[in-house]
């Protein structure tokens, strides 16, 4: 399976990623030769065989709706780049007005 | 007195405590000299949290008087730096959380502190826990206290370091495809990968949430099975972890193997396989046996696609857990033109380069048009993996096998090439893919005089006829020994 450049910079940007020229022709060849060598799956005759996202059987880990302590505000906003008025600030987001 | 101090497994030390013969804070000081005066070889602490140890020291030496004693009292245990720690700067060795203080401690730290153990600092690891030779770190790579020109294997290389240099007498690593296990095996310590479920994960920062497992690094079984009884148990935190009663690891560590079943799968016996390896592993397998162990050999069909799986699921995972560093609830900001511009320079500039070709290649598998050939297909893959050993372990207590193919590589060596980097897991990753519990201990040296592992892998929750076998090995062998730094 042989990737293109303008595949890597597509997957680059729904990863939220950005990279040099030099590094897109990189990932390019490397992300080749890794999904050449995952091909061998293919190989295998899977009729039948459900898959597994999770070795255990839990479906659903439930609790008391019950109200227990968390982080402080200042707690979850001391990491913050930007913090504001007790808010995380971001740019931006919806268009107009 | 001091350098004698740091050459004591954890259960020594704690005989040492309990009878009075040291103090906490005078172990707690052995081992911060340690540090100090050694560290700068391996890079194994990206922090060392100093006053930290001495304050917990002092408490534990507070409660051995008042007689509240729990197992790991007043002993030093080095974190990796993906556990999260209030307080305490956890960076996972990433350019992208470099001033990250935690509000709060992830379940284990919180059980060990409560345990009353002593904190000396974070350990050096692959940058997420991305690697296989901690040359991915973003604060430098750590060196293997055996040869300072070789890797400590990675993702836990500083935890590895750090217990086979005496920096520690114990610490926590991660395991998502062999992390504890390759480190334990390339720097010559005990490294435990309990089963998918039995540790809380809560605040461990994540990798690939479905397969990442915490456990200990230890110098001896012993020391690993009192690190297992003080981290396991269900978790409210954690939906994924499993209700079982408590733990007594430790006191099972009977000794006595008579007909424990050893299997002994054909296909981690192929080409490519260091006889050096093969034959210690083989060494290993018939001491067993004559311990009263029975062996016999059995088939694992599908390890030969358990890379190839892993390397889709794994990435698959860690693009979505990693989508979190967005720039606006913590790390550093790289402002942009607009917020998608913000997130991309950002995480341009904050993830290393292993890291970003993990989370393409997992970008990749997931996205429109491929979800069903690659991530769907692994998927299923990973079933008939899984039923591998389901089907194995109806006729084997335990698996024996080499850790790594080879001993620890030279720096350097492996990096050009991200496939062939990936290919030394590949007798660690089928474990996980399957949640199994398994261990690395020791087992002989190489004509050159580095540490060679012995993989022992059991059925789910069956850490104690793992632990007990591999007590009984080491207890009849001497292959726990301390590199000359």
């Amino acid at each position: 399976m042989k990737i293109s450049k303008e595949e890597v910079e597509h997957v680059a940007s729904l990863a939220r990623l950005e990279f040099s020229p030099a590094e897109i022709e990189t990932f390019a060849s490397q992300l080749s030769s890794i999904l050449e060598y995952v091909e061998k799956l293919g190989e295998l005759d899977l009729a039948g065989v459900e898959p597994t996202a999770h070795v255990h059987e839990i479906v659903n880990a439930f609790r008391d709706d019950v109200v227990t302590p968390g982080l402080t505000n200042e707690e979850a906003l001391m990491n913050a780049p930007y913090p504001e008025d007790g808010c995380y600030r971001v740019a931006k987001v919806i268009e107009g007005e | 007195m001091s350098s004698e101090l740091t050459l004591k497994k954890g259960h020594e030390l704690r005989a040492l405590l309990d009878g009075g013969e040291v103090s906490s804070v005078e172990v707690a000081r052995a081992f911060l000299d340690r540090i100090d005066e050694i560290d700068s070889k391996i890079n194994a602490f990206l922090t060392v949290t100093a006053d930290l140890a001495l304050e917990q020291a002092e408490a534990a030496d507070k409660r051995i008087r008042e007689g509240r004693v729990k197992p790991l009292t007043g002993i030093p245990v080095g974190l990796k730096d993906l556990l999260v720690t209030k307080g305490v700067r956890t960076t996972c060795a990433s350019r992208i959380l470099e001033n990250f203080i935690p509000p709060y401690d992830g379940t284990v730290v919180a059980k060990l502190r409560e345990a009353g153990a002593v904190f000396p600092g974070k350990l050096n690891m692959d940058e997420f826990a991305m690697g296989s030779s901690n040359e991915n770190s973003a604060f430098g790579p750590v060196k293997n206290p055996w040869d300072l020109e070789r890797v400590p294997g990675g993702s836990s290389g500083g935890s590895a370091a750090s217990v086979a240099a005496c920096e520690v007498p114990l610490a926590l690593g991660s395991d998502t495809g062999g992390s504890i296990r390759e480190p334990a095996s390339f720097c010559g310590i005990v490294g435990v990968k309990p089963t998918y479920g039995r540790v809380s994960r809560y605040g461990l920062i994540a990798f690939a949430s479905s397969l990442d497992q915490i456990g200990p690094m230890t110098r001896d079984v012993k020391d690993a099975a009192l690190v297992l009884d003080a981290i396991c148990g269900h978790d409210p935190k954690d939906s994924t972890s499993i209700m079982k009663e408590a733990t007594d690891f430790a006191g099972a560590l009977s000794g006595d193997i008579k007909g424990v079943r050893i299997g002994v799968p054909k296909e981690y016996f192929v080409e490519g396989l260091d006889p050096e390896i093969e034959r210690a592993v083989k060494d290993a397998i018939a001491k067993l046996e004559e311990l009263g162990a029975e062996v016999k050999e059995v088939s694992l069909p599908h390890t030969e696609y358990a890379v190839a799986v892993y390397y889709l699921l794994a990435t698959a995972e860690a693009s979505s857990n990693l989508a979190r560093f967005d720039s606006v609830r913590y790390t550093t900001r790289v402002d942009g033109s607009d917020l998608i511009d913000t997130y991309k320079k950002t995480r341009a500039a904050g993830f290393g380069e292993e890291v970003k070709r993990r989370i393409m290649l997992g970008t990749y598998a997931l996205s429109a048009g491929y979800y069903d050939a690659y991530y769907r297909r692994a998927q299923r893959v990973r079933t008939l993996i899984a039923r591998d050993f389901a089907e194995a372990f109806k006729e084997v207590d335990v698996i024996c096998s080499p850790t790594v193919a080879s001993v620890a590589f030279k720096h350097g060596e492996k990096t050009s090439d991200p496939l062939e980097m990936y290919l030394s897991d590949i007798f660690t990753i089928p474990l996980n893919l399957a949640g199994l519990p398994g261990l690395s201990l020791p087992c002989g040296f190489s004509g050159e005089g580095m540490p060679i592992g012995l993989q022992m892998m059991a059925g789910p929750f069956r850490e104690e006829v793992l632990l007990k076998t591999a007590y009984a090995f080491e207890e009849a062998t001497d292959f726990s020994r301390v590199p000359g730094l």
